[in-house]
């Protein structure tokens, strides 16, 4: 096991496009982060390097106290488990989790102790036997994993590797992942487009967008105090709302959000000193779906009130996503499933505006 | 239209087209089967009942396996079938061992020009051999292998490998490149990429490749025409030709039982790997 150090790395392919432009990560033993970005961000460039499957163009990545720059991706002592398995599709489940050891000329016995364990954890004993085509989609991520376990490496790489499943079992091997990193404790590097998978694995998120790192954290810090407008909207689901508005002052030393023409909702006074210097300028209001919610707790600091014109409400189940406009700029609220909200009425609602998020309209950077 | 109506003229469509796909097919099987059935049967006939003015050609009166044993138990048949293994099974080997190699480090190693040369393969395998055998008898005979089974076995990868080589890039490129990135990891090389990984997984391509060199090798005829002269170093195409018309006296039962027999190792290597035959040119067609 080792921690990973990518040191302002960059990546640049031939006619000068820079997919990652030197980024610095440092990741630690046993922990498990995962890399989230949009396409195109260049996470899965970013693993690759580090698997040794890409080039470096400059910067250095250490594995385990050493430069690896010129290591080729055998000698890294790493694993990775790839979006379409990449199992060996004419040998058995037993082989395709044994290759690797027998590449490495390990003991027969040895072999076999080791599959037998992977196979445990990952409860794919009975088709050890198997060839890849004769099984579901499930199985042959685990079996791809159970690959990754049995040689035991420095570091797991895994590239979007539960993006080929339906959302069912993406939520079981989800939980699976996790429980395997709980048990075997490898140094993980994970990389997904999805921010819930993000989320739910990560000991820290690291968020990509356009080659650079926007953010890393713990995905507490990612959801509570992104650091950009970005970040802000790229974790969560449903997405953080935005309306452009403008920080002015009420009488008494406060300050009010003033989103379009209608909309006026207070500042709470612990974040006056803050948004004040901000006061009179064109600026972005962020505020989750989550935190706009029926009716309830006005009066407490920070909860305001607030009447939106409803134009879709979406029942699913265990809560409501209501959608509204705010001056042709769409917002939502994640409300109880028992609302009344009907299209074309007013709802009231209130805003949690503890959880708000003043960014600048140009930069984007959460003030 | 009621839905009743219009199922109907669909079911009638359809019929027609069956019938008119199995008239084309019967017109088709008749014009490929006649041929072998001729030979069938002239093969079965003695030479005084194929000269026979009486009677239907296309009937046997006292069928026969004379035609058979004489060839079988004549010592310059029996030379030209071993010439013609020999010569074969060296092409096919040499043929695909290239083939293999180049058709990997083309689709898979990614070097500067790859692309290209990919191209160039194939463009060679366009080129006639027919314009070929005039210069390459220069060479040949400059090398001193005029008469010679080895001069076959030199010329004929060089017609099998550009085909050989087009059918496995096709393959191969059809091999998802995380399979060799997963390899790569697991801690193999190039070498062990190919003969763990590739080979074993595009066996169907490589059956395909294989059929194809063993019929350019088997079938050839212009080259052991123009390069071969002596019965001890002929092979099958020009010997059947060659030893069994004298002058203007053909044995015609003797010809169509040597053509019998010539054609049995391709019918029966095609009969046993016509699936992976036809896999395999699928996979060069849609990928490569």
């Amino acid at each position: 096991m080792a921690e990973v150090s990518v040191r302002k790395v960059v990546k640049e392919y031939d006619g000068g496009v820079q997919a990652v432009k030197g980024i610095d990560l440092e990741i630690a033993d046993h922990e498990f982060v995962v890399l989230v970005g949009p396409s195109g961000c260049g996470k899965s460039t970013t693993l690759r390097m580090i698997a040794g499957l890409e080039e470096i163009t400059g910067g250095e990545i250490w594995i385990g106290g050493d430069v690896v720059n010129d290591v080729p991706p055998r000698d890294r002592d790493i694993a990775m488990v790839f979006q379409n398995y990449a199992l060996y599709p004419h040998m058995s489940v037993f082989d395709n989790m044994a290759f690797g050891l027998k590449l490495r000329k390990f003991p027969k016995d040895e072999i076999k102790r080791r599959v037998d364990e992977a196979a445990r954890i990952l409860d794919i004993g009975m088709l050890l036997e198997r060839k890849p085509r004769a099984l579901s989609g499930g199985q042959r991520q685990r079996v791809a994993m159970g690959r990754a376990i049995v040689r035991n490496p420095k570091v797991f790489l895994f590239d979007e590797p539960l993006s080929n499943l339906d959302a069912k079992l993406r939520v079981q091997m989800r939980t699976e992942i996790k429980k395997v990193h709980q048990t075997v404790k490898t140094t993980t590097v994970y990389v997904t487009h999805d921010q819930i998978e993000a989320m739910t694995l990560a000991d820290r998120v690291v968020v990509m967008n356009h080659g650079i790192i926007e953010q890393v954290g713990t995905p507490q810090e990612l959801y509570h105090n992104p650091t950009s407008r970005f970040v802000a909207g790229f974790i969560g689901s449903p997405a953080m709302n935005f309306l452009p508005c403008r920080i002015e002052e009420a009488g008494g030393g406060g300050l009010f959000v003033q989103s379009g023409s209608n909309l006026r909702i207070p500042i709470p006074a612990a974040r006056t000193a803050r948004y004040a210097p901000h006061k009179n300028k064109e600026m972005v209001f962020g505020i989750r779906p989550e935190h706009l919610v029926e009716r309830r707790e006005v009066g407490k600091a920070g909860f305001e009130p607030v009447e939106l014109l409803v134009d879709v409400v979406e029942p699913m189940g265990m809560e409501t996503m209501v959608h509204f406009f705010v001056d042709g700029a769409p917002v939502c609220a994640r409300i109880d499933p028992a609302t009344h909200a009907a299209p074309e009425e007013m709802l009231a609602l209130t805003a949690d505006m503890n959880q708000m998020h003043i960014m600048e309209k140009d930069s984007g950077k959460v003030v | 239209m009621s839905a009743s109506t219009q199922a109907n003229s669909l079911h009638r469509q359809r019929q027609w087209a069956l019938y008119g796909s199995y008239a084309a097919l019967a017109v088709f099987v008749i014009i490929f089967l006649v041929p072998p059935f001729y030979t069938i049967i002239t093969s079965l006939k003695s030479s005084a009942e194929i000269s026979a003015q009486d009677g239907s050609p296309w009937m046997v009166k006292n069928p026969s396996l004379e035609n058979f044993w004489y060839l079988i138990t004549y010592s310059n048949f029996q030379t030209y079938y071993l010439n013609s293994v020999m010569i074969t099974a060296v092409t096919v080997v040499v043929s695909m061992v290239i083939s293999v190699l180049a058709a990997f480090s083309l689709s898979r190693m990614g070097f500067w020009g790859s692309g290209v040369l990919s191209t160039v393969v194939f463009l060679t395998y366009l080129v006639p051999p027919s314009l070929l055998f005039i210069p390459l008898f220069q060479i040949v005979g400059s090398l001193g292998l005029i008469n010679s089974v080895w001069c076959l076995i030199l010329l004929y990868p060089t017609l099998a490998v550009p085909f050989c080589t087009w059918i496995m890039i096709g393959y191969f490129s059809s091999i998802p490149k995380e399979l060799d990135e997963a390899a790569l990891i697991d801690g193999a090389n190039y070498i062990q990429i190919l003969t763990k990984i590739f080979i074993p997984v595009a066996m169907p391509g490589i059956i395909a490749a294989t059929i194809f060199a063993f019929t350019v090798a088997w079938g050839a005829f212009l080259y052991p025409l123009a390069y071969l002269y002596t019965s001890n170093q002929m092979v099958l195409t020009v010997g059947i030709i060659s030893d069994l018309i004298r002058g203007d006296v053909f044995q015609w039962g003797k010809i169509m039982a040597a053509c019998l027999l010539a054609s049995l190792p391709p019918i029966v290597i095609y009969a046993c790997l016509m699936d992976y035959y036809v896999a395999g040119l699928t996979a060069g067609a849609t990928k490569g």
